[in-house]
């Protein structure tokens, strides 16, 4: 072992001068750091789309929603982040309440429908998702489908309802009941989904719960269903969907946000990728990246396989409002997180 | 006063880089409690006493238990099997038993999680760990048996008592310290165990530390869990400091002891042997081949190569950055401990072990806090991630280092300062071959770690940098069982020779 110590300590040795040679060489060119809570595949198709069309490179840090946005908040102008691009919008709301991000440039909100941006401008949706109620052929009837995503506290669901708690996704969803129902009424839900609900660490996991039967149903996102169907149909061969629709809070459309951090070191490159997640260009590498989400902008056609936008007939709700930190609150106050 | 093999007073560097080493080694210590006493009562009560710590509190306290349990007794049992039985084959076993050390337990969990859901929930998650953990009480208790002078034996045998009364009597209080210590470490690993338990949908604090801080990063949340953590697993410590009891073991007179006779076995052969194959299936079989049928899956769709290399050369990279810096660190310690014996070398070595009752998760919210807040340098940079993996695994070089300090005997220093070599020359040509072994040993111990490490790395890598661990993490998270396969794969090769090597001087050592 005498030789093996000895040759250990010549590749540490070696291996700390290549770490120390790598971090010490800068870069030739910009290098923008992206705080990616989004899908990494996701991500990594626009931003290389953006890269070709610009030259310039980006860094993908991932994270969750509500983890990279509260990391930013608390690193405030150290924040090494210069974009920061969310799944779902309450992060978004919070980093922009504390200040953190950028007025955007005026061409790249022109390119964005209303709905999907804030009053203060400081950030655009590039990206849309649907809430889903999903269940198991074999164990849930279509005349027991419920007609509310409220309905899923009541004693009929015990023990049969799958949801991601702690997922930025679920959390959103919440954000969006408290939005439409008011706080006690939220209260009330959560406690009866406490008792109900089996949790899952993700929506991936929830769907193919319901697929395999563990338990008849879950809420999740559309494009999961859409994925798999697209690729094996593995995870979901058994699974329909259904969507609530009539202004339900469960009918809730998700917008994924992008902004420009106030802590950027490289705000003019950060506008412009922001203003390329939004083009034409952009929008039309997210509905050919087989992610299934929808895209933001009225040039691009959404993929043909979705239920399109308009007749998913979700609940109006401004964007700005999704409170993310209540919602973590009275989640901890149900015991669900 | 000059004690034989000791120096006189204490060398001021040395005493200086030692203290350096213990408040590094503290700085999450610290910063779990000064958060706590920042954060004031009335915040920390209603964070702490609701139901849902009730519940982590049930389900953490279940598992500890279950596991420590259980484990102390498949590894005291399999290794009496293999050291004092006829047991056909027993180098083989020895082997077998021990091999499941290479494999992680969240790729255990992977395992067997990907093959059914069954072992979702408690006892699910008590088989995986305990099939991940034994050899940590394995390891010691055969070490221990096979030092064991069998004269003691041998008279309670020869004053009446009956093979299985002689061992309930005799052997096993002379295991005690070995069982205890191999079950304190498997109860330590089950408090900081993340991945396993977060795939089994078990959640225990460590899970639901990182749950908290997905919803809303460094929060009063996550650090208020981490204190009942910390607590926690001090309770773990002190206990089994009392559990072991001020008895002597060592044995006294001369000479050597022999070997033992290995006991006849007979028709207990049979029972035996199935239930020796049954663990090494369930723990080695079941992950394994499942781990090769989603490795052949996972490359009839993509084999993304150059991402395997760059997490691969990340994780030796970082392995090997940090079990250098750790025996760095350690030595100045095991030094200071062994040839400077006395109060303030015993503090320093304790000190450094406090690491010991701090899971991964604990040290990385604490360093995430201080480097963004006192030193924002160091902030998302490897030094940072190093620095944390040196802190977390620094008790395991300690041990290793002191224990090879204690072996070489001062003595020879001082004969080569009397043939007039200079003592940096006589510490580099006498004392540093010496305890190369012993470092080396350490310095794997500590490499293992790192390879493997996942809850630490999520939280404190660079932009960009990914690990096997974190790698693997992403995909089992997306389900994606056939994408995550080539990451386990690799860090299972990358731990098994290492493992290995330990194995091996572990039987031919002690």
């Amino acid at each position: 072992m005498g030789s093996i110590g000895r040759a250990f300590v010549v590749l540490a040795t070696a291996a700390c001068l290549v770490g120390l040679t790598a971090c010490g060489s800068g870069n030739d060119g910009t290098t923008l750091t992206l705080y990616n809570a989004q899908h990494q595949d996701l991500m990594r198709t626009m931003v290389d789309a953006f890269t070709k069309q610009t030259g310039i490179k980006v860094e993908l840090r991932r994270g969750g929603d509500p983890e990279l946005a509260n990391q930013i908040v608390q690193e405030g102008d150290n924040s090494p982040a210069d974009v920061f691009v969310t799944e779902n919008s309450p992060a978004m709301t919070l980093v922009d309440r504390a200040g953190g991000f950028r007025h955007l440039d005026q061409a790249t909100l022109d390119q964005v429908p209303d709905q999907y941006v804030p009053g203060t401008g400081n950030w655009v949706g590039f990206a849309a998702r649907s809430t889903v109620f999903i269940h198991n052929r074999g164990k849930v009837t279509k005349d027991e489908l419920p007609a509310s995503i409220m309905d899923l506290a009541g004693p009929e669901w015990k023990g049969k309802v799958g949801v991601a708690a702690a997922g930025a996704d679920f959390q959103a969803i919440v954000s969006a009941v408290l939005a439409v129902k008011g706080e006690d009424a939220t209260a009330t839900w959560l406690a009866g989904l406490k008792r109900n609900a089996k949790i899952y660490a993700n929506n991936i996991a929830a769907m193919r719960a319901v697929n395999a039967g563990e338990v008849p149903a879950a809420v999740i996102y559309h494009y999961y269903w859409y994925q798999d169907q697209a690729e094996s149909g593995e995870d979901s061969r058994n699974v329909d969907l259904h969507f609530f629709g009539h202004r339900d809070p469960g009918a809730f459309v998700s917008v994924s946000g992008a902004g420009v951090l106030a802590a950027s070191d490289h705000p003019t490159e950060a506008q412009r990728l922001v203003n390329f997640l939004t083009s034409e260009a952009g929008q039309k590498t997210l509905v050919d990246s087989g992610a299934l989400e929808y895209a933001v902008s009225a040039k691009v056609p959404t993929n043909p396989a979705l239920t399109p936008l308009a007749k998913l007939d979700p609940p109006a709700i401004d964007v700005s409002t999704l409170n993310g930190p209540k919602v973590v609150e009275l989640m901890q106050e149900a015991d669900l997180l | 006063m000059r004690r034989a093999g000791s120096r006189p007073g204490y060398p001021r560097p040395l005493l200086l880089a030692c203290v350096l080493v213990a408040l590094l080694a503290a700085v999450p210590l610290f910063f779990v409690i000064g958060y706590t006493i920042s954060t004031g009562w009335t915040e920390a009560r209603r964070l702490l006493i609701r139901p849902r710590v009730g519940e982590l509190l049930v389900n953490t306290t279940e598992l500890v238990i279950g596991g420590m349990a259980a484990s102390a007794v498949l590894g005291t049992a399999a290794a009496w099997l293999v050291e004092r039985t006829d047991l056909p084959g027993r180098r083989v076993w020895h082997v077998l038993l021990a091999a499941p050390l290479a494999l992680p337990a969240f790729v255990v969990s992977y395992g067997w999680v990907s093959l059914t859901s069954a072992v979702e929930g408690y006892r699910g998650a008590l088989l995986i760990v305990t099939l991940a953990y034994y050899p940590l009480v394995y390891l010691p208790v055969g070490a221990t048996l096979r030092g064991l002078d069998p004269a003691l034996e041998e008279s309670a045998r020869s004053l009446g008592l009956g093979p299985w009364r002689t061992f309930a009597r005799v052997v096993l209080p002379q295991l005690r310290p070995a069982v205890l210590g191999g079950s304190l470490l498997v109860g330590l690993h089950l408090l900081a165990e993340f991945g396993a338990l977060q795939m089994l949908r078990f959640p225990t604090f460590t899970t639901a530390i990182y749950d908290q801080y997905l919803s809303s990063f460094n929060s009063p949340a996550a650090n208020m869990l981490a204190v009942v953590l910390v607590l926690y697993c001090g309770v773990l410590v002190v206990t089994e400091l009392g559990l072991r009891g001020r008895h002597r073991y060592a044995r006294l007179g001369s000479g050597a002891s022999r070997t033992a006779q290995p006991a006849r076995l007979g028709w207990f052969a049979a029972p035996a042997l199935a239930g020796l194959g049954a663990v090494v299936v369930l723990a080695l079989g079941v992950p394994l081949v499942n781990l090769v049928r989603w490795l052949v899956v996972g490359a009839s769709t993509a084999f993304p190569a150059a991402d395997l290399a760059t997490a691969t050369a990340t994780a030796a990279g970082l392995g090997l950055a940090g079990a250098l810096c750790a025996v760095l660190l350690a030595l100045p310690v095991a030094w200071l401990a062994v040839r400077h014996p006395g109060r303030i070398g015993m503090l320093i070595e304790r000190s450094t072990f406090t690491a010991n009752a701090l899971p991964g998760i604990v040290v990385a919210l604490a360093l995430v806090t201080v480097s963004l807040e006192i030193v924002p340098a160091v902030y998302q940079t490897t030094t940072l991630l190093i620095v944390a993996y040196a802190i977390m695994f620094l008790p395991r070089a300690t041990v290793a280092v002191r224990n090879a300090i204690a072996q070489a005997p001062p003595v020879l220093d001082d004969v080569a300062h009397s043939l007039g070599i200079r003592p940096v020359q006589a510490w580099r040509r006498v004392t540093l071959p010496l305890i190369a072994p012993g470092v080396g040993a350490g310095a794997i111990l500590v490499f293992l770690a790192v390879v493997t490490e996942l809850t630490a790395t999520l939280l404190l890598s660079p932009t960009g940098t990914e690990t096997l661990a974190t790698e693997f993490w992403s995909n089992v998270r997306d389900v994606d069982y056939g994408a995550a396969a080539p990451y386990a794969g690799l860090m299972v090769l990358l731990s098994a020779p290492a493992t290995f090597l330990l194995t091996r001087s572990a039987r031919r050592g002690s």
